[in-house]
């Protein structure tokens, strides 16, 4: 029977201190000096994303929230609201991680992609009731660029953890 | 006799209430933040936990910014020295008259028995990058507290006026530009002294000059400057053109857009001007008098 439309290898354990470098490398994009672009893809919320489906024991909504609140200091914005929109990112994440990982990449990205836009949708609710201006539609292009990047994304984020395709007689996996 | 699940399988508290937990956590902050702004404590430890980084993140743009200054070819020097020398020709007579007018006007000022204007003091800081926050316009400049930055303060570049520190970190400080939807800058068209309120556009990087009565004495191209009336701008620095005026008599006011002059969003130095002090202390609430018209009436044309 062909569940899976991927073959699925079996992977290294996952280290921690990777996990966390990729959060932090995801922070510094989300901190470059962008210039007046409003559909940047939230790498953070991406690579959570990506954990959180891959690994939900090793990251939790704590780690989400705290990350969001970093994001609010770093770039200015309402305080609490990425927090909010990441803890429910990962709930959702955690929640969904069985189901999705069942499809082709391309289909997970569908899956994200939805998640990425109710991120954005409460943000946007948030801002809206605290006196914000709507942005423009190019605000929703952020998340789905970063859905379309999720399969590159996905190949290498667990690099580390694949091991050599040598073929060996004695071993059966 | 009841049995305990063995502590090997325990996993905390389950994913829904932690959500619950974390959620609340952050509505509780950002009504903190939005109503009462009483988490800029917690948003001060943030910012330096994340400066690092914000730094490191700078790093880059600067490298790639070194290397094209590296490459620079002589052409563009020499067009860009032209255009100084230029500039500098236009600008001399009015320069050599300057010191001359500076000193009749002061003693003109004795004269009248005014308060001579205090010259303000101003900090050379420069633009990091612009937050990456769609519902607002603001950037964040590297200068904080430890340089004497104080939130209020204006901005400007060589132009006009950019904007106003807003909150203040250690090292660094968050300007709102004069477009933010939420920012109010005190404006006087040069050719009439009208008194207005310029209003940020939001997204659109303009200004809307609101509340002006449809037959105010506004044309497209006049020059907006800074009033100088609230004491937090200095009297007098450009801040925009208007650019289009809707006069509709369906309304009671005109609807006006003005450009802003100073380039909010291209230059990377600017002058924050420290606070003009030394204004005179607001009159004290006076008591009505006996018999006098009733406070609500008053309240209003106060207004």
């Amino acid at each position: 029977m062909a569940f899976l439309e991927q073959s699925q290898r079996i992977l290294l354990p996952v280290n921690p201190a990777y996990m966390a470098l990729t959060l932090v490398l995801a922070l510094l994009f989300n901190l470059l000096p962008w210039r007046d672009v409003t559909w940047l893809p939230d790498m953070v919320a991406l690579v959570l994303t990506f954990w959180c489906v891959h690994q939900p024991r090793k990251i939790g909504i704590g780690i989400a929230w705290f990350l969001g609140l970093v994001m609010d200091a770093g770039n200015g914005a309402l305080l609490g609201q990425h927090a909010l929109a990441y803890a429910v990112l990962a709930f959702a994440a955690i929640g969904l991680h069985r189901r999705i990982l069942w499809f082709s990449l391309w289909r997970q990205a569908a899956h994200v992609l939805v998640l990425l836009l109710a991120c954005q949708l409460l943000m946007l609710g948030a801002r809206l009731i605290a006196g914000g201006v709507f942005p423009g539609f190019a605000y929703f292009g952020g998340s789905l660029i970063a859905a379309a990047l999720w399969p590159t994304a996905a190949f290498l984020l667990l690099l580390p953890q694949r091991r050599p395709e040598s073929v060996d007689q004695n071993r059966p996996i | 006799m009841d049995y305990q699940p063995p502590p090997f399988f325990s996993r905390g508290p389950a994913p829904l209430v932690r959500l619950a937990f974390f959620a609340s956590l952050a509505v509780l902050l950002m009504v903190l933040d939005a109503r009462f702004r009483y988490a800029e404590s917690l948003r001060q430890v943030v910012a330096l936990v994340v400066y690092p980084l914000q730094r490191a993140a700078l790093v880059p743009v600067e490298l790639f910014g070194a290397a094209a200054e590296f490459f620079t070819t002589q052409v563009a020097l020499k067009r860009e020295n032209d255009e100084l020398k230029t500039k500098h020709l236009q600008g001399a007579n009015e320069l050599l008259t300057l010191e001359a007018l500076r000193a009749e006007n002061a003693q003109l000022r004795r004269l009248l028995d005014a308060r001579e204007r205090l010259r303000v003091d101003s900090t050379l800081a420069e633009i990091l990058y612009q937050g990456r926050d769609p519902f607002s316009r603001k950037v964040i400049i590297d200068k904080g507290s430890q340089q004497g930055i104080q939130a209020g303060q204006a901005v400007i570049d060589d132009i006009g006026v950019i904007g106003q520190v807003t909150r203040v970190h250690p090292l660094l400080s968050e300007v709102t530009l004069i477009t933010d939807k939420e920012q109010r800058t005190p404006v006087q068209v040069v050719r009439n002294g009208l008194r207005a309120v310029a209003f940020g556009g939001g997204d659109r990087g303009t200004l809307d000059l609101s509340y002006m009565a449809a037959n105010a004495d506004v044309q497209a191209d006049d020059l907006l400057v800074t009033s100088g009336i609230d004491g937090t701008y200095p009297a007098g620095l450009p801040v925009a053109k208007v650019s289009r005026i809707e006069r509709d008599p369906a309304y009671a006011f005109a609807k006006i857009s003005c450009i802003p002059t100073a380039g909010t969003e291209q230059n990377r130095q600017v002058l924050v001007l420290s606070s003009e002090a030394g204004f005179p202390p607001l009159p004290a609430e006076t008591e009505p008098l006996a018999g006098s018209l009733p406070k609500q009436k008053r309240a209003r044309r106060r207004e």
